[in-house]
């Protein structure tokens, strides 16, 4: 019984020091942008909203979330597009060579970082003209996630049954209208969760776009954060905090919404 | 086609939609494109960027010049690059092999068989410091590790402590931990839900004790799991270029990480050719791991 007892306590005290090691590091970023005049201390907000205004007066700002929102959600329309055509071809068609190219391709996707391949990228992009262009990150950011894009696609499609695109084709429809009219439908939640994942991915990345954007204006939040607890001597708490903040609720909004909709699993390679 | 009418069971089955093969490679042609120009072409070209002089700018950066395995020999003779791979050894043993491994897997087995709020408390907690982007969380931690105004100093009591000075590798590892642990709860929650409750309660009717259930039931069972976990944040620590955004690799290249190490010499120190080698020498590191993770994943499968 007191053996019991022991470890239930024992138990609650474990918790909550996990509980306290994760959150206190977060609590600064829920109180400091509605307390007026934040330090980098916690303390209890007052619940102003003034300390937005400093998002609204900064030349760059607000700019860097819409730079943030374009790289994300360009990089994932072209994901998802060029993956699916691919993961479905590959999934249905047996070609030669089929296996080696998956099993390179996973290969390239874990050992090619932006780490081992910061200097060759950033080469590149001066030779090909491509820096501060944010369609050449684009592509850039396109090719690095679209091999475990592929993959990941490739087995979602090997799981989704065949005998509608059999059917379609004995009624007469066109290798293209199958595709279209019912393979995308079928095939719709992959789509969304690869798309998620390219957004959720981007919208954190800074090494990329830090290393080839140096126009402060195609500047994404990343880099815009970064550059503000960096850059001119005393750091600015009330913009800081709150830019922080509305960097960051979309990410928890999403992930909020993948989970409820999908139940969260993992991204990556785990799946066997 | 006239063979598709012939036998068409066997042509369906085999290509449902009627792709046919010139099709299907021009669907895969667009992506293998993109790949192919910024994904494997810079991967190979580094390999030859290694062995020249260049330079971001003066005279080797408008002629580069091939110097054979110069850079190679200078990395292995340079203590700059020593000092980074010894802490990046100490950053991945200590922040993924041990804290990340030894907190998630002790999360998972505390709420294994708990539901309701509690549970989806800590690993919303948990989960949302993997989730933050890097840039905002590390400012937090600056915001956190503050040496007179941070709210851990004012909890300890023990203001103008500076951690990020005086304990740079401790507050990155400590820092890793913390944002990481969420992949590694994970896995281990899904793992554990694979050990069959007899086996445990057997074990617990024949007077095991919790250590020795572990041991004894729980490790064998999740022995994959484990292997395939230590691979892959071993892979992603190595490469994290987060510690950037804490601490730049400073004071005094005091936590310069490979990862750091690369950016401080090629892109702000200008010696591309060498940054180069040194990249590679990470690309070769990735691929060992790498190859010893598909293995694992083949055999299992």
């Amino acid at each position: 019984m007191t053996r019991h007892i022991v470890g239930r306590i024992g138990f609650y005290t474990l918790i909550a020091l996990l509980m306290a090691f994760f959150t206190v590091p977060l609590l600064w970023l829920a109180a400091a942008p509605f307390t007026s005049d934040p330090t980098y201390e916690v303390s209890l907000p007052d619940f102003t909203f003034t300390n937005f205004q400093a998002i609204l007066e900064h030349p760059y700002a607000l700019g860097s979330l819409y730079n943030s929102l374009l790289l994300a959600v360009g990089t994932a329309v072209l994901v998802v597009l060029l993956a699916a055509l691919a993961a479905y071809a590959l999934s249905r068609v047996r070609m030669p060579g089929r296996d080696a190219l998956l099993y390179a391709l996973l290969l390239l996707s874990s050992i090619i970082t932006g780490t081992a391949a910061m200097v060759p990228l950033f080469q590149l992009a001066v030779e090909l003209n491509l820096i501060d262009s944010q369609l050449g990150l684009i592509l850039i950011l396109t090719g690095g996630l679209l091999p475990a894009a592929i993959f990941m696609l490739k087995d979602f499609m090997d799981s989704t049954p065949k005998s509608y695109e059999e059917s379609a084709r004995v009624f007469g429809a066109s290798p293209l209208q199958i595709v279209g009219h019912v393979v995308v439908p079928l095939v719709r939640p992959g789509l969304a969760t690869i798309g998620v994942w390219a957004i959720a991915n981007v919208w954190g990345n800074f090494l990329m776009p830090y290393l080839l954007l140096s126009d402060i204006e195609k500047q994404p939040g990343a880099v815009i954060m970064f550059t503000l607890y960096t850059e001119g001597g005393q750091a600015n708490l009330p913009l800081l905090s709150t830019f922080g903040l509305l960097y960051s609720v979309p990410v928890v909004l999403m992930y909020l919404f993948v989970s409820k909709k999908y139940g969260f699993r993992f991204h990556g390679g785990i799946k066997r | 086609m006239a063979q598709a009418t012939s036998h068409p069971k066997a042509r369906y089955s085999a290509d449902a939609a009627g792709l046919g093969t010139p099709r299907a490679a021009a669907f895969i042609a667009p992506a293998m494109a993109l790949i192919a120009v910024f994904l494997v072409f810079p991967a190979l070209w580094v390999i030859y960027l290694g062995l020249t002089n260049y330079r971001l700018t003066g005279l080797a950066a408008a002629e580069p010049q091939f110097v054979g395995l110069d850079n190679f020999v200078k990395a292995v003779s340079d203590e700059g690059f020593w000092n980074s791979a010894w802490l990046t050894v100490q950053f991945v043993l200590g922040s993924a092999v041990i804290g990340q491994v030894v907190l998630g897997f002790t999360i998972a087995w505390l709420l294994r068989d708990r539901q309701g709020p509690l549970k989806r408390v800590v690993e919303g907690l948990v989960i949302l410091a993997w989730i933050l982007p890097g840039a905002v969380v590390s400012f937090l931690w600056i915001a956190l590790l503050d040496r007179d105004g941070g709210t851990l100093n004012a909890l300890l009591g023990i203001p103008g402590f500076a951690w990020l000075l005086d304990h740079p590798m401790l507050s990155i590892i400590i820092f890793n931990t913390w944002r990481g642990t969420a992949f590694s709860m994970m896995l281990y929650g899904a793992a554990l839900g694979n050990v069959p409750p007899s086996h445990l309660e057997s074990a617990r009717l024949a007077g095991a004790s919790g250590w020795q259930q572990l041991r004894d039931v729980v490790f064998p069972h999740i022995r994959g799991h484990i292997l395939t976990n230590l691979l892959l944040i071993s892979l992603w620590t190595f490469n994290d270029f987060t510690p950037f955004l804490l601490t730049a690799g400073g004071p005094d290249h005091k936590s310069e990480v490979l990862a750091v190490h690369v950016y401080n010499v090629a892109l702000r120190g200008g010696e591309l050719g060498f940054g180069a080698a040194v990249s590679t020498i990470i690309l070769l590191i990735n691929l060992v791991v790498a190859v010893f993770y598909l293995r694992l994943l083949r055999r299992k499968s």
